[in-house]
């Protein structure tokens, strides 16, 4: 029985405690970026933004919670009950189990898996299915619309995501996001990270990520002025409450993707005494804010795209690019004999 | 060992049962999220047996990409449900007898290496062991070497299809507008912009 409790038992224990941790410090970081997102588009409109709920706003979001989990949870009687009920669920669970194999800083990873890169794939692919499920079993017009457009525009922008993860992997050599962050570093510093020799990728990955999380410009999926809320329309308190979580969860995911892909993950930008001796989860989360911010300030000043625009630009423009880059990037190492190996 | 054996057998009678009630569920809709359920099970198997990379493909593509187009169809599609059970006893024979068939190649295969286990040593083994390459390196170089001819095929084969599927759904309609980016972009002022001397109660 002891044998069990030592082999089985502590592992466990400390995978489960690494687990909540991490969730806790997420879910308390996504409860603030929610309130910077909102605070930055009050600010670029010459608002206030949210103020009164605690000193500058700082506790909207708990409040916020607060009341959503305190309301009333409103079935539509035409719904299909189960995987109504289900895909808010669907939603939240994935977007939060991608964190599994996000690196933060050197070895601080819950699950460090040599195909971490495809499982964060894999992960962020079926994110369509809490949307799609939302939109069907809402049994109405409008999320119905919503649920085929966001699935059309979900598996459109992926590939083209595919081919930039492609693209970081074979300079990397590796699939596992700690060996891409280790193989950004250098006495360059800043120059050293990928987003300076894949600069159209780096371009490519953010616009297809602002895609994939359907934020604005690309919300197609929860348009108001044509949709109303898309696939949101029927769903109140707290289920809606998880829609909205997960989608935070899974920008703030995709804000830890591109610097971990491009900007060098924990690493200090610049190779002196100053900056090295900053831990490197400080590092990067200073990177997540800045590509944040951006995610932000593009959601203030940018108007959204027409549906045939957004597929257009997926399908002609960054497919096309991106494929080019694979087989550019490919040629070069080759040619060139800079073919990462590793052990 | 022993806690893997019972992980085994959890994701083997979830995918059998989830499997079962991808045909037994009444709405196609729940049976697509069966299908899906099943694919998961098995990707989870394929953990277990140590083949992350296939898990984690066999995820990707089939549940993040062909599962979608099924859900796509089946929810567009107005099915109507009596008439979907009125054919159920008419294909049961069909269906059986394919069935039968997978399972008794599936028990002569199973029961070869049983009888003879010298059968196990006719399957090449040109893989590297688990130990000396994660299975993502040893699947790219088997391939990407060995099978590179092979691989181009079944790439052509699939680019043929796609073609032909493009081919059979391609529409050439002349009455719509279409919008040309390049025309759009390449528009100059003095194209698109008249100046006009309208004289005071004329008009132009």
């Amino acid at each position: 029985m002891g044998d069990i409790l030592t082999t089985y038992g502590i592992p466990l224990a400390i995978i489960v405690a690494q687990s909540l941790g991490l969730l806790i410090a997420l879910l308390l970081f996504t409860a603030y970026i929610l309130l910077a997102d909102r605070k930055i588009w009050a600010a670029v409109q010459l608002r206030r933004g949210p103020n009164v709920v605690g000193a500058f706003g700082l506790f909207q979001s708990f409040a916020d919670l607060l009341k959503f989990v305190f309301k009333e949870v409103v079935i539509p009687s035409g719904a299909n009950k189960g995987v109504f009920l289900l895909a808010p669920l669907v939603t939240v669970v994935l977007a939060l189990s991608a964190w599994a194999v996000v690196p933060l800083a050197d070895g601080w990873v819950v699950s460090n898996i040599n195909i971490g890169i495809l499982y964060i794939l894999a992960i962020s692919s079926l994110g369509v299915y809490g949307v799609i499920m939302a939109g069907w079993a809402s049994n109405s017009k409008y999320p119905f619309l919503s649920a085929l457009r966001s699935a059309a525009q979900m598996v459109s922008y992926e590939v083209s995501i595919g081919f930039v993860l492609i693209t970081v992997l074979m300079t990397a050599g590796s699939l596992n996001l700690s060996d891409i962050v280790r193989a950004q570093e250098g006495h360059y510093g800043l120059l050293n990270w990928f987003w300076l020799p894949h600069l159209p990728m780096f371009v490519i990955f953010f616009i297809s990520a602002l895609a994939e999380t359907n934020r604005p410009p690309f919300d197609l999926v929860e348009a108001e002025s044509e949709l109303v809320a898309g696939f949101m329309v029927e769903y109140s308190s707290t289920p809606y409450m998880m829609f909205m979580l997960g989608e935070y969860v899974s920008i703030i995911l995709m804000c830890a993707m591109t610097t971990i892909l491009f900007l060098g993950g924990w690493l200090p930008p610049v190779n002196v005494l100053p900056f090295t001796l900053v831990p490197g989860v400080i590092w990067f989360l200073i990177k997540l804010c800045l590509v944040f911010f951006m995610f932000a300030m593009v959601k203030a000043f940018v108007p959204r795209y027409r549906y045939d625009q957004l597929m257009r630009l997926g399908w002609k423009v960054f497919l096309p690019i991106s494929l080019f880059w694979v087989v550019l990037t490919a040629g070069v190492l080759v040619g060139f004999g800079l073919v990462p190996h590793h052990g | 060992m022993i806690v893997s054996a019972i992980a085994f057998y959890v994701f083997a009678a979830m995918a059998v049962a989830a499997g079962f009630m991808v045909i037994a569920a009444r709405n196609p809709v729940h049976s697509v999220l069966f299908l899906i359920l099943t694919f998961f099970n098995a990707a989870a198997l394929f953990v277990l047996m140590g083949a992350e990379f296939i898990a984690l493909i066999l995820v990707i593509v089939y549940v993040g990409a062909v599962a979608v187009l099924f859900l796509f169809v089946v929810m567009m599609l107005d099915i109507d449900f009596a008439q979907l059970r009125q054919g159920f006893l008419q294909y049961l024979p069909i269906g059986g007898l394919v069935g039968l068939i997978l399972l008794i190649e599936l028990l002569l295969v199973a029961g070869a290496w049983v009888i003879t286990p010298e059968a196990m040593q006719v399957a090449a083994s040109p893989a590297p062991a688990l130990e000396q390459a994660a299975n993502t390196r040893a699947l790219g170089q088997i391939l990407y070497t060995q099978y590179a001819y092979l691989f181009q095929a079944a790439g052509l084969i699939l680019l043929v299809a796609m073609i032909g599927a493009i081919v059979l759904t391609l529409r050439h309609r002349v009455d719509i507008k279409r919008q040309v980016i390049s025309r759009q972009v390449g528009r100059k002022r003095h194209e698109g912009v008249e100046l006009k001397d309208v004289k005071p109660g004329q008009g132009i």
